[in-house]
C-alpha cells in the first residue's frame, strides 16, 4: 500500500507477558477500541511506527502528485484537465493532511520533508514508474487510487485518532478519484482502435505493480503482525491484495480490455480469483531506488524545496516586521 | 474582422486559459504544499473561466456563420495566430517571484475589467462576468500579499520581486491599449474601453509596491501596443510551444473522443 | 510541539463553520508564516468543497489541553451525576409537552 512495509522496530510480536503495566494498559485501550490521543502515553515503538508509517503514506501522495501532474499539461479536453489539476491537487491536500498528523506525535513536517530528501525514507512503489501517456492517468485512477481506497477505508478505524481523522477526509475526498479513472478507461475503450490499444498497454503496464503495492505476502512480515495488535494495520497485505484482484478482474472484462496474467481465473471452490506470481525482485529493486523513475521523482521533489527555500524564509522574514511593526504601533 | 464580440470574448477566455496553463506546471512543484494547493484553486478558477468565455464564443460564432466550435475545438484546434490572449499570461513561470508578478499585474487588471464587465448590456457577459470577478477578488488579494511579502521579507526575496515586476513591466502596456475590437465593444455598451481602467489599476500597483518596499516600474516602452500584440494576434515565441504541449493530444489522434 | 526546524513556518488548528449554523470544529491544521496566510491558506486547503463559511485560526502551540492523566479525576465524577440528564425524571405518559 502507500505504506508498504512498515518497521515496527521490534523483532517478534510483544506478548502480554512481555509488556509492563503501562503497555498492558494501552494495550487494553486499543483492544477495547478506545481511540490513542497525541497527549496520550503511549509505547515509543508504537509512536515510531506509526510516524514512519504516516509519513511513508504522506510522500506517497506528495510523490504521486509527479507522475499524474505529468499530464496536467496535456489534458486532451478541458473538462479533463480540470478535472486533473482537482485530482492532483486533492493529493497535495491528503499529504498536508497526513503531514499534520504526523506532526501531532511529535515530529516537525519539514523534518519529515528532510528525510524523504535524503532518501531515509519510503513512499509506495508505485510513484517510480513513468506516465507515458493519456490511458496511464485513467489507469492510475482506475487501479492505483482504487487499490489505496481498499487499504485507506479500514484505516478509518485505526487506533490513532488523528491518523483515523485524516483518513476520513482522505476517503471521503478520494471517491471521486477512482471513478474518474474509470471513466477515462471507459472512453478510451469505446474510442478509436488505437485509443483501445492505449488503454490495453496502460493496463500492461501498470497491473502488476498495483499488486505489489500492498505490500509483501503476509508471511514475509513479523511488522504486520504487531501493527495488527496496535489496530493500525487492519486487514492483511493479502487478504486486500485478493479483494483487489476480485474487485477488479469484472471491471477489466467490461472494459474489454486483458489481464496481463495467464494464470488468472475464477476458482470455484475459493469463491475468489487465483492469479500468477508476482515477481517480488522487481519490487524490492524498486524500493531500493532502481524503479524507472526514483532519481526523477526525488530529483523533482528537492528541487521544488530548494528552489522555494527563499519564498518560505521570505515569509517568515516578512511575519517578524510585521510582529515588529505591531508593537511599535501599540 | 467578423463579429467583434466573437473576438472580445475569445480575448477573455484566452486570458484566462493560457494562464490557467502556466498555473497548472506548478502544481507539484510549489515552494510548499500550502502553496501548491492554493496556486491549483487559482488555476481551477481560470480554466472554469476560460470555459465559460470560450464556450460563449462558439456559440456566437455557430449563430453567425452556422458551425459552432465547441470549447475543446477552440482550445485545441486553433494555432497560435488565432489566439488572443495577451502576451503578459503566456510569459514563462520563472521563478515564484516572477510567478507572483505575473499574477499580480493581471489579476489587478483582471479584476477592474470584470467589475466593468458585470454591467454589460450583455447579460450573458455579465452573468459570467460576476461569477468570475468573485473569484479574481481572491486572486487579487493572495497575488499582492505574495508582491508584499516578498518585498518587504528578506534582501533576496525583495531583489527577486523587483526584478521580477521590472521586468514584466513592459508586458503590462497591452492591458488597457484598446483596438477597433474595444473601440466597437464600448460603443455597444458590452465592455469597457481599456484605457479607463489604467488609472484605478496604476493606484493599485502603486499602493502594492508602496507596502512592499518596492519601486514601480516606470518605463514607457510597451511591448505589442501597436496594434500588434497577443490581442491581434502577434505573440511571443513562448506561447507555440505552451500550445504544443497543451494541444499534443487532439493533434496527434484527430478526432477522437477522450 | 517538539524539534520545529529554524525558519519554519508554525503550525496552525483550522476551526470551521459550516453553512448550517453550527458552531466552528477543528478540522485540521497546516502550516503558515503569520495569522493572515494561515487564514487563506485554510480556505484554500480545508473549504475546496464548499466546506464552510467562516474560518478561525489558531496557533497549535497557544492550545491549552486538558491533562490525559487527569482523565479520571476530570470525568468520571460527572458519570455519577445522572439526575442531570432529562431521562433520569420518568414522566406519567399523559403528561404532555415536558
Amino acid at each position: 500500500m502507500y505504506a508498504q512495509q512498515v518497521d515496527t522496530g521490534l523483532a517478534k510480536v510483544q506478548s502480554n507477558a512481555e509488556m509492563d503495566a503501562a503497555e498492558r494498559a494501552f494495550q487494553a485501550r486499543i483492544d477495547a477500541d478506545v481511540k490513542i490521543e497525541p497527549t496520550d502515553w503511549m509505547p515509543e515503538a508504537y509512536r515510531r511506527t506509526l510516524i514512519r508509517q504516516i509519513q511513508q503514506h504522506a510522500h506517497s501522495e506528495i510523490v504521486g502528485m509527479l507522475p499524474e501532474g505529468n499530464w496536467i499539461g496535456r489534458a486532451p479536453s478541458l473538462k479533463r484537465k480540470a478535472i486533473l489539476m482537482a485530482k492532483v491537487q486533492d493529493e497535495g491536500g491528503h499529504g498536508l493532511y497526513l503531514y499534520a498528523a504526523a506532526e501531532t506525535l511529535g515530529v516537525s513536517r519539514d523534518k519529515l520533508v528532510e528525510d524523504l530528501h535524503a532518501g531515509k525514507a519510503k513512499y509506495s512503489s508505485i510513484f517510480n514508474y513513468p506516465t507515458l501517456t493519456w490511458a496511464d492517468i485513467g489507469a492510475i485512477g482506475w487501479l492505483v487510487d482504487g487499490a489505496a481506497i481498499m487499504n485507506q477505508i479500514p484505516l478509518c478505524r485505526c487506533s490513532y485518532g488523528p491518523y483515523a481523522r485524516a483518513m476520513v477526509r482522505i476517503c471521503k475526498e478520494e471517491s471521486f478519484h477512482q471513478r474518474q479513472g474509470y471513466d477515462i478507461m471507459l472512453s478510451l475503450a469505446r474510442g478509436t482502435p488505437e485509443q483501445k490499444a492505449m488503454a490495453q498497454d496502460a493496463l500492461d503496464r501498470w497491473w502488476w505493480p498495483s499488486l505489489m503495492m500492498f505490500g509483501p505476502p503476509d508471511a514475509d512480515s513479523v511488522h504486520s503482525a504487531q501493527s495488527a495488535k496496535w489496530k493500525i494495520k487492519l486487514l492483511s497485505n493479502d487478504e486486500l491484495r485478493q479483494r483487489f484482484v476480485d474487485q477488479t478482474v469484472p471491471q477489466a472484462d467490461y472494459l474489454g480490455i486483458a489481464m496481463p496474467d495467464a494464470d488468472l481465473r475464477w476458482n470455484e471452490a475459493r469463491g475468489h480469483y487465483d492469479f500468477g506470481a508476482i515477481d517480488w525482485s522487481e519490487f524490492h529493486n524498486v524500493l531500493k531506488g532502481n524503479g524507472p523513475c526514483n532519481r526523477e521523482r526525488l530529483a523533482a521533489r528537492v528541487e521544488a524545496w530548494e528552489d522555494g527555500a527563499w519564498v518560505r524564509e521570505a515569509a517568515v522574514a516578512y511575519a517578524a516586521k510585521e510582529v515588529l511593526r505591531q508593537k511599535e504601533a501599540a | 474582422m467578423s463579429e467583434p464580440r466573437i473576438d472580445y470574448l475569445l480575448r477573455l477566455g484566452d486570458n484566462a486559459l493560457v494562464l490557467a496553463q502556466r498555473l497548472g506546471e506548478w502544481i507539484g512543484h510549489g515552494p510548499v504544499l500550502e502553496e501548491d494547493i492554493a496556486l491549483a484553486n487559482v488555476g481551477l478558477d481560470l480554466l472554469g473561466q476560460g470555459r465559460m468565455w470560450l464556450s460563449y464564443a462558439g456559440e456566437l460564432e455557430g449563430a453567425l456563420s452556422g458551425h459552432a466550435r465547441t470549447e475543446d475545438e477552440l482550445a485545441f484546434l486553433r494555432d497560435g495566430g488565432a489566439f488572443r490572449n495577451v502576451q503578459l499570461v503566456e510569459l514563462p513561470n520563472g521563478d515564484f517571484a516572477v510567478t507572483m508578478a505575473r499574477q499580480f499585474y493581471f489579476d489587478q487588471a483582471h479584476l477592474l475589467l470584470l467589475r466593468a464587465l458585470a454591467a454589460s448590456v450583455d447579460p450573458r457577459v455579465a452573468e459570467i462576468a460576476a461569477k468570475a470577478a468573485k473569484e479574481v477578488a481572491y486572486h487579487a488579494e493572495r497575488s499582492a500579499d505574495w508582491v508584499i511579502r516578498l518585498g518587504d521579507g528578506t534582501a533576496q526575496s525583495h531583489a527577486r520581486m523587483q526584478s521580477a515586476i521590472d521586468r514584466l513591466w513592459p508586458y503590462t502596456g497591452e492591458l488597457f491599449a484598446g483596438d477597433a475590437v474595444d473601440a466597437a465593444i464600448a460603443a455597444a455598451g458590452i465592455g469597457p474601453d481599456p484605457a479607463t481602467l489604467r488609472p484605478a489599476w496604476l493606484a493599485a500597483v502603486d499602493s502594492v509596491c508602496a507596502q512592499a518596499t518596492l519601486a514601480r516600474p516606470t518605463g514607457e516602452w510597451m511591448q505589442g501596443v501597436q496594434g500588434r500584440g497577443g490581442k491581434q494576434g502577434v505573440h511571443t515565441e513562448h506561447l507555440g510551444h505552451l500550445l504544443a504541449q497543451m494541444q499534443f493530444l487532439q493533434r496527434a489522434y484527430p478526432g477522437a473522443q477522450w | 510541539m517538539t524539534s520545529a526546524n529554524a525558519g519554519e513556518w508554525p503550525l496552525w488548528e483550522i476551526f470551521i463553520r459550516s453553512q448550517h449554523g453550527l458552531a466552528h470544529k477543528h478540522v485540521g491544521s497546516l502550516h503558515a508564516s503569520d495569522a493572515a496566510m494561515a487564514v487563506k491558506n485554510a480556505r484554500d486547503v480545508y473549504t475546496r468543497r464548499n466546506e464552510g463559511v467562516s474560518i478561525w485560526v489558531v496557533r497549535s502551540a497557544d492550545i491549552v489541553a486538558s491533562n490525559p492523566d487527569a482523565r479520571d479525576e476530570l470525568f468520571d465524577p460527572a458519570s455519577s451525576k445522572v439526575y442531570r440528564h432529562p431521562t433520569f425524571f420518568p414522566m406519567p405518559e399523559d403528561v404532555k409537552h415536558i
